[in-house]
């Protein structure tokens, strides 16, 4: 059942920066951009599992600090000549409070993860 | 191959001729067996490029298009000085005037065209020429040697091009133009009045409705007679009056020949085993004598001979610029005017800029630009794809830039600069002493600029600007070396921006993305670390460091490791330790439950496999027992490695421990272009290995040698030696100046072995060893900014909740 869980505000993630969720099936990523747009995706680079929050963020994309492989925030998807794809969380913001997607069953369970 | 491949027969080794061979290869190598003959000995140069060869600007062999050996590797047998006298058309086959006659399957006319030679009397005499081959040009050159007074006849394009070769060539030379207006094909009265004053203030004599009535001499010519009776001295005469298809030899084989060789909208002749490319071609009624038309025609040509049958020429419009260095004259289409076309006339008189743009129903037809031309490719593609204009006709004569709101010239931002902005940091140099060197002193390249105004004579990091300099002042004159951009972001390169902080004193990130007109809007993870090194180390103490445009390493004060987690390197002054700070190290083990505890090849501790969120506790602990940050994990001095010196061991001559923790305690904290790594030997046996060092220190009996820019790295490089002191106090000041120097010139992810490459040792020495006031004053300089950067990062975040977000989740989902 998807269920969406309050993680936070806004100005408690920095501007082109990023902050971690823990969750039972994973860290989940959520970023800020310039223009305090929030973006949601699970931690892991699709390359070798790098945490995607730990990255430069720039534009509407983030540099992987292993090995800087850039993924696009809005699709999860490998920007660039490498190929790839990181899960995108839904997200929405009122009032400057971030809330996310999750299926809590599932994530529990571990079966989506 | 069961069946012989098609034989083609090219007539012609010219550029329209070649260029269509090359199209045919590329699209299939193998298509047929080709044969190519010319008349001229020589093999395939760029004969538009014959102008610059006669003004000294380019040699013969830097125009050659296809060498001896381009035929070779792609199997084409060229018979060079061979002239086709018959083209049997019966027998396809063509007969050369001394040769056995060659069969075809494709035969392709490229005869080009001759140069027309007014029918006057005295048109034989010798030193009569006309500007059309290599051998033309051998002999013009001949006659500068010899002789002073050239006249030109004609002030067409070639004729004009003739006659500034001449000049700079040091003859006087006077063009004969029988129009009013020079280039009248290619110019309206305006522009070519600019051109003609331009010519006048080169030296050049323009007489311009004049007509040629004979040539004068006994042997050789040695004066033009005018109608009007005037007598010209002339011991060299170019007849560059225009020219003519050549098309004698398709005549005589009995093809279809007008003014030029008819040929279809697939370049046939009236024989379908024969086409025709280049300037001996008629097409729809059309002649051309320039290249870009030969250029389109080999296209297509090439794609009918290959099994494209479905592409056609359809005809060129025709745009010119003249090859007189420091004249831009473009012009494009019909630009005559009346009827229903209107005319958009821009004019600049202090610059001598001049621009017409003909438009037609709202679509471009023609254009004139004398002086500033930089619109002209915009103004061809407008015409070819007949765009409607009607939206931006206000802004179209400004050129694309204005209209499309594009970034403006890269140069804006150097043209923006106050006089008294520094350019030339080592030599303090500003953009007024050299705009005006520039200017009053005619001088027009770099060389020159660092000759009378030493600015980028030193380090050189400063030549961008000085190229960009030279540009604004000298327009279309100067075409700057290309710099390698910092990145996709921007045009600049790591130098200009540097510079251009200081200079426009720019104070952050998002400042320098503006004024410098960064193409996107938050940059990238390549400049923005970049940026961000080059305003701290600009501004000391008053930049505001920005975190989001560190590298995670730097920003959590702790390498990431392969699986997410960190490693902790703690600062061990010189390579000691002592008790207490291994019992906190493995007190930090047992408690944190770190998985791996490794000695570094900086003689220090590694504690690999740390939590980020035990980061900050990890540090509490730590700063307990006194220890702090090792900057293993940065841009940023990291270790002085030491042997044991004097304190202990039987060779050593000097107290090597106690100059490495010296030397560590006054430079650690620093930011830096790229990691730096030092050393102290206590002995030339050098233990320590400080010759591999990006600073290394070897004591001797008399003192201590300062060795410079090694490293140990994928390359490994051997350090230079840079000078010898003899007191502590010493090492230690030329330490802080070197890294001081380093900081302020090197680019970004710069170690200092390339660096030193890159600058010279002898940079390095000139401001370090050989001016002890530059010295001073580096060091005075790294001082100031470690007072601002000797603050422990790691106690700030244990004990001051420092940065506390970047290791707290900032929730956690049951």
């Amino acid at each position: 059942m998807i269920t969406w869980i309050p993680v936070g505000h806004v100005d408690d993630i920095p501007r082109l920066g990023a902050r971690v969720v823990k969750s039972p099936g994973g860290d989940i990523a959520v970023f800020r951009t310039e223009g305090d747009e929030i973006f949601a995706l699970y931690d892991r680079c699709p390359h070798q599992g790098g945490p995607l929050s730990q990255g430069i963020v720039h534009g509407k994309a983030v540099a992987c600090p292993l090995h800087n492989w850039t993924i696009d925030l809005t699709t999860g998807g490998v920007v660039g000549p490498d190929e790839g794809c990181t899960r995108v969380v839904p997200v929405t913001v009122t009032d400057g409070r971030i809330a996310i997607a999750l299926d809590v069953e599932a994530e529990a369970t571990g079966t989506d993860g | 191959m069961s069946n012989p491949r098609p034989k083609l027969v090219m007539i012609g080794n010219g550029m329209a001729g070649m260029r269509a061979v090359e199209e045919i290869l590329s699209r299939d190598a193998d298509a047929f067996d080709i044969s190519v003959y010319g008349a001229e000995p020589a093999v395939n140069y760029n004969r538009i490029m014959l102008s610059p060869v006669l003004a000294g600007e380019k040699r013969f062999d830097e125009i050659i298009l296809n060498d001896r050996d381009w035929y070779d590797r792609n199997g084409v047998t060229l018979h060079a000085g061979v002239r086709v006298a018959t083209i049997d058309r019966n027998a396809k086959c063509v007969v050369p005037a001394d040769g056995q006659p060659e069969a075809y399957d494709r035969l392709i006319i490229a005869t080009g065209s001759e140069p027309f030679v007014i029918p006057v009397p005295g048109r034989d005499l010798d030193g009569v020429r006309t500007f059309r081959d290599m051998d033309d040009v051998n002999a013009m050159l001949e006659a500068t040697n010899r002789y002073r007074n050239a006249v030109v006849i004609g002030g067409g394009l070639l004729g004009l091009e003739a006659a500034s070769g001449l000049r700079q060539r040091g003859m006087t030379v006077t063009v004969v133009h029988l129009m009013d207006v020079l280039m009248e094909r290619q110019l309206d009265e305006a522009a070519g009045f600019l051109l003609k004053r331009e010519l006048e203030g080169r030296g050049i004599t323009v007489l311009t409705g004049a007509n040629t009535k004979e040539l004068l001499g006994n042997g050789r010519v040695g004066a033009v007679r005018l109608e009007d009776g005037r007598e010209i001295p002339a011991e060299l005469v170019v007849m560059a009056a225009g020219i003519r298809p050549s098309t004698a030899l398709a005549r005589d084989a009995g093809l279809e020949v007008e003014r030029g060789i008819v040929v279809d909208d697939h370049l046939r002749t009236s024989d379908p085993h024969i086409s025709a490319v280049g300037e001996c071609v008629q097409h729809r009624g059309q002649t051309y004598g320039l290249v870009a038309p030969l250029f389109e025609m080999g296209k297509v040509l090439a794609d009918q001979l290959t099994g494209h049958a479905d592409t056609v020429y359809e005809g060129s419009v025709a745009n010119t610029k003249l090859k007189v260095s420091g004249v831009d004259v473009f012009s494009l289409g019909d630009f005559a005017g009346g009827g229903d076309t209107e005319d958009i006339v821009f004019r600049d008189a202090a610059r001598g800029v001049y621009k017409r743009v003909v438009l037609q129903d709202d679509r471009v037809r023609g254009a004139v630009l004398y002086g500033d031309t930089a619109d002209g490719a915009w103004y061809v593609q407008l015409l070819k794809d007949g765009t409607d204009i009607s939206s931006y006709r206000d802004t179209l004569i400004f050129g694309r830039a204005c209209t499309e709101g594009r970034p403006r010239d890269p140069r804006a931002a150097v043209a923006d600069l106050a006089d008294e902005a520094e350019i030339c940091g080592c030599n303090g140099v500003c953009k007024g002493e050299i705009v005006s060197a520039i200017a009053a002193k005619g001088l027009s390249s770099v060389q020159e600029v660092r000759t009378h105004t030493k600015a980028s004579s030193s380090c050189g990091s400063c030549t961008g600007l000085v190229e960009q300099l030279l540009s604004l002042t000298l327009g279309g004159d100067y075409a700057p070396a290309e710099v390698q951009s910092m990145c996709g972001c921007t045009g600049h390169g790591h130098d200009d921006v540097r510079r251009l902080i200081v200079a426009k004193g720019l104070t952050s990130i998002p400042e320098v993305m503006q004024e410098l007109e960064w193409t996107t809007a938050t940059g990238c993870p390549s400049c923005r670390p970049a940026l961000n090194y080059y305003l701290l180390c600009a501004n000391p103490g008053t930049y505001r460091d920005d975190a989001q445009s560190r590298f995670i390493n730097e920003r959590a004060h702790a390498n990431i490791q392969k699986n997410g987690t960190y490693s902790v390197v703690p600062r061990m002054w010189g390579g000691l330790t002592n008790a207490a700070e291994l019992r906190a190290i493995a007190d930090v083990v047992d408690k944190f439950a770190i998985p791996t505890v490794k000695v570094t090849g900086g003689q220090r501790i590694d504690l690999l496999g740390v939590r980020k969120e035990d980061l900050p506790a990890v540090w509490a602990d730590l700063s307990q027992a006194g220890l702090v940050s090792g900057h293993a994990y940065g841009k940023a001095v990291r270790t002085v490695k030491t042997c044991v010196g004097q304190e202990w061991c039987r060779f050593g001559t000097q107290r090597s421990m106690d100059m490495g923790v010296q030397i560590e305690k006054l430079c650690w904290g620093s930011w830096t272009p790229h990691k730096v790594k030092m050393a102290v030997s206590g002995c030339p046996r050098n233990c320590a290995e400080a010759t591999i060092k990006d600073f290394g220190v070897v004591a001797v009996d008399s003192g201590w040698e300062l060795h410079v820019g090694g490293n140990g790295g994928i390359t490994v490089r051997v350090t230079d030696l840079l000078c010898k002191v003899e007191t502590q106090e010493e090492v230690l000041e030329y330490c802080g100046a070197f890294l001081q120097l380093y900081r302020e010139h090197a680019r970004y992810l710069e170690r200092t072995a390339p660096w030193v490459e890159r600058v010279g040792l002898e940079f390095v020495k000139a401001r370090i060893v050989e001016d002890a006031d530059s010295r001073r004053a580096l060091f005075t300089r790294f001082l100031e900014s470690q007072e601002h950067a000797q603050t422990d990062p790691w106690r700030q975040r244990a004990e001051d909740d420092v940065d506390a977000h970047e290791f707290t989740p900032l929730a956690v989902v049951a």
